[in-house]
């Protein structure tokens, strides 16, 4: 790649946010903000080196993403099989579909109450409300993606001896992948934000408890740190979506890098 | 000449499979009440090559779906050697208008859909023989459209088949480059010695490739009419034409020039 075409693809991206960070440096030294209300980068970045050092950054954050990823495993693996089977059994879709649609309406956020109540304040309700948030996108997304597949491709593999479990592997599953990777990006996004929300109901462990505690004590360094912590968890996973989709995808005109 | 390699259905040491033979006894289809087809018999015979000629909408698609087995005839029976087939696929191939290659497979795994045992050679020689060698692994999506059908048939001969039905394969192609893909078809016919069943609304195509032409109009065989031209078939010559010229008429609803004007249907 040219010099000029590098520096567009690769740095561009980059300059709005650091002239972002140039303007908190000049702001913070010039004193123009109280350091209580929105503290100095300088004082953002030894906050957290301390808690590095001190080994709590890792625990907490270890935490939350283990609650993230155990939430996302448990509501996607159920949305995925019942996508795929309400996809593929017109049988299973009347059934179940409505129900799952009806459930689908109340923002799950609401139900934090019922969840406590249910669950108490314990690493079941949190990981609870993961799983109920990132069940509905990728539910309708498997579903969506199994019911439009092309049938001109279905009937061609009929032909050419394919049964069942060949067609599933070779035309279903392929075709609607595209559609169930859409499912999981905006799964990953709403997984945060459950996360997040979740762990505002009283915690003793995770990011959330971190910038809770930082809060009491007016630590708005600290209160800074895990927000950053959280928005460095979302890229990253982002990151692991596209790079999926990336490697899965290579065929897709639309997908394809160039 | 590609080389031969030998076809799954062929007995080691034996003789070449060939093709299959078909018989359609009463075969009718309605859809929606509306009659497609009127019962109407078909024998096709083995190694034979078939062309279906009509306007649209006449049926002739239906009966390639109902030889295939995508569809089951309201009345009558198809066999094929003499049997009722209940399952797809087998040693019947099809081919249609779209290429209907799946997008997540290179062209290779493209030509090898429902191949087991060591389909890969089989696979290469078929590619190379409709002249996609060297690009066994790129994506469908990169190819022209002529380049997918193509790939298209050297999928549906990739098992070597008994029968092969066409459904207006080149129908979406442009005029020259369905020039070479009838070519090719016609030498792979000659080659491997299937039976073949063209559907298509192109008549000079249907000369060109056929033993036999047949017209369907109004649901049933209005014409059935032998081409004994010799292979390769050349287009500009008389004989060619005047073949070509009869169906046409009959296609067009006018009469032949020595019978009186009838009234036109067009």
């Amino acid at each position: 790649m040219t010099g000029k075409a590098y520096a567009a693809k690769v740095l561009l991206p980059w300059l709005v946010p650091a002239l972002l960070l140039s303007a908190w440096v000049v702001l913070a030294k010039i004193g123009w903000i109280s350091s209580r209300v929105f503290p100095a980068p300088w004082e953002v970045w030894q906050a957290a080196l301390n808690l590095a050092g001190s080994g709590e950054l890792w625990r907490h954050l270890g935490i939350s993403a283990g609650r993230a990823g155990l939430g996302f495993m448990i509501g996607g693996g159920i949305g995925f099989t019942l996508g795929m089977a309400n996809g593929l059994s017109p049988l299973a879709e009347k059934l179940l579909d409505s129900s799952v649609q009806m459930v689908r309406n109340v923002p799950h956020l609401a139900l934090i109450p019922l969840v406590i109540l249910w669950f108490g304040i314990d690493e079941e309700a949190k990981i609870f409300l993961v799983a109920l948030g990132v069940f509905f996108p990728i539910y309708v997304n498997t579903f969506h993606g199994i019911r439009t597949v092309d049938p001109q491709l279905l009937e061609m593999a009929r032909v050419y001896g394919l049964r069942r479990a060949g067609l599933f592997r070779e035309v279903i599953f392929p075709a609607a992948l595209p559609s169930i990777l859409v499912g999981v990006r905006y799964a990953l996004g709403l997984m945060w934000l459950s996360l997040i929300v979740a762990e505002t109901i009283a915690t003793t462990s995770g990011i959330g408890y971190l910038a809770m505690n930082a809060r009491e004590f007016m630590q708005t360094d600290v209160v800074l740190v895990a927000i950053l912590l959280y928005s460095l968890l979302g890229k990253l996973a982002d990151s692991l979506a596209r790079g999926l989709e990336r490697k899965l995808l290579r065929w897709h005109p639309a997908y394809r890098a160039g | 000449m590609p080389s031969k390699i030998l076809p799954f259905n062929r007995k080691p040491g034996g003789a070449p499979a060939g093709g299959l033979s078909t018989s359609l006894r009463g075969v009718a289809k309605m859809y929606a009440g509306l009659p497609v087809l009127r019962p109407l018999d078909l024998q096709i015979e083995a190694g034979e090559f078939v062309a279906v000629v009509g306007r649209s909408g006449c049926g002739k698609s239906t009966l390639l779906r109902l030889i295939a087995g995508l569809e089951t005839p309201c009345q009558g029976e198809i066999r094929h050697d003499g049997q009722i087939r209940q399952t797809l696929g087998g040693d019947i191939r099809v081919m249609f208008q779209e290429a209907r290659l799946l997008p997540w497979r290179s062209l290779l795994d493209n030509v090898g859909i429902g191949l087991t045992g060591d389909w890969q050679a089989a696979a290469l020689d078929t590619l190379r023989e409709v002249g996609l060698q060297g690009r066994e692994h790129d994506w469908p999506a990169v190819l022209s459209g002529g380049q997918k059908q193509r790939v298209a048939l050297a999928r549906a001969l990739a098992s070597h088949p008994r029968l092969l039905l066409l459904d207006e394969p080149l129908g979406a192609l442009d005029a020259l480059t369905r020039i070479e893909m009838q070519n090719l078809i016609e030498s792979l016919w000659l080659e491997q010695g299937f039976s073949a069943v063209l559907v298509t609304h192109d008549v000079a195509e249907a000369v060109a490739l056929a033993d036999r032409v047949i017209l369907l109009e109004d649901g049933g065989i209005g014409l059935d009419i032998a081409v004994n031209l010799p292979r390769p078939r050349q287009r500009g010559e008389a004989a060619f034409a005047r073949i070509e010229g009869e169906v046409l008429r009959r296609v067009l609803g006018q009469q032949t020039p020595n019978q009186p004007a009838a009234t036109q249907h067009i």
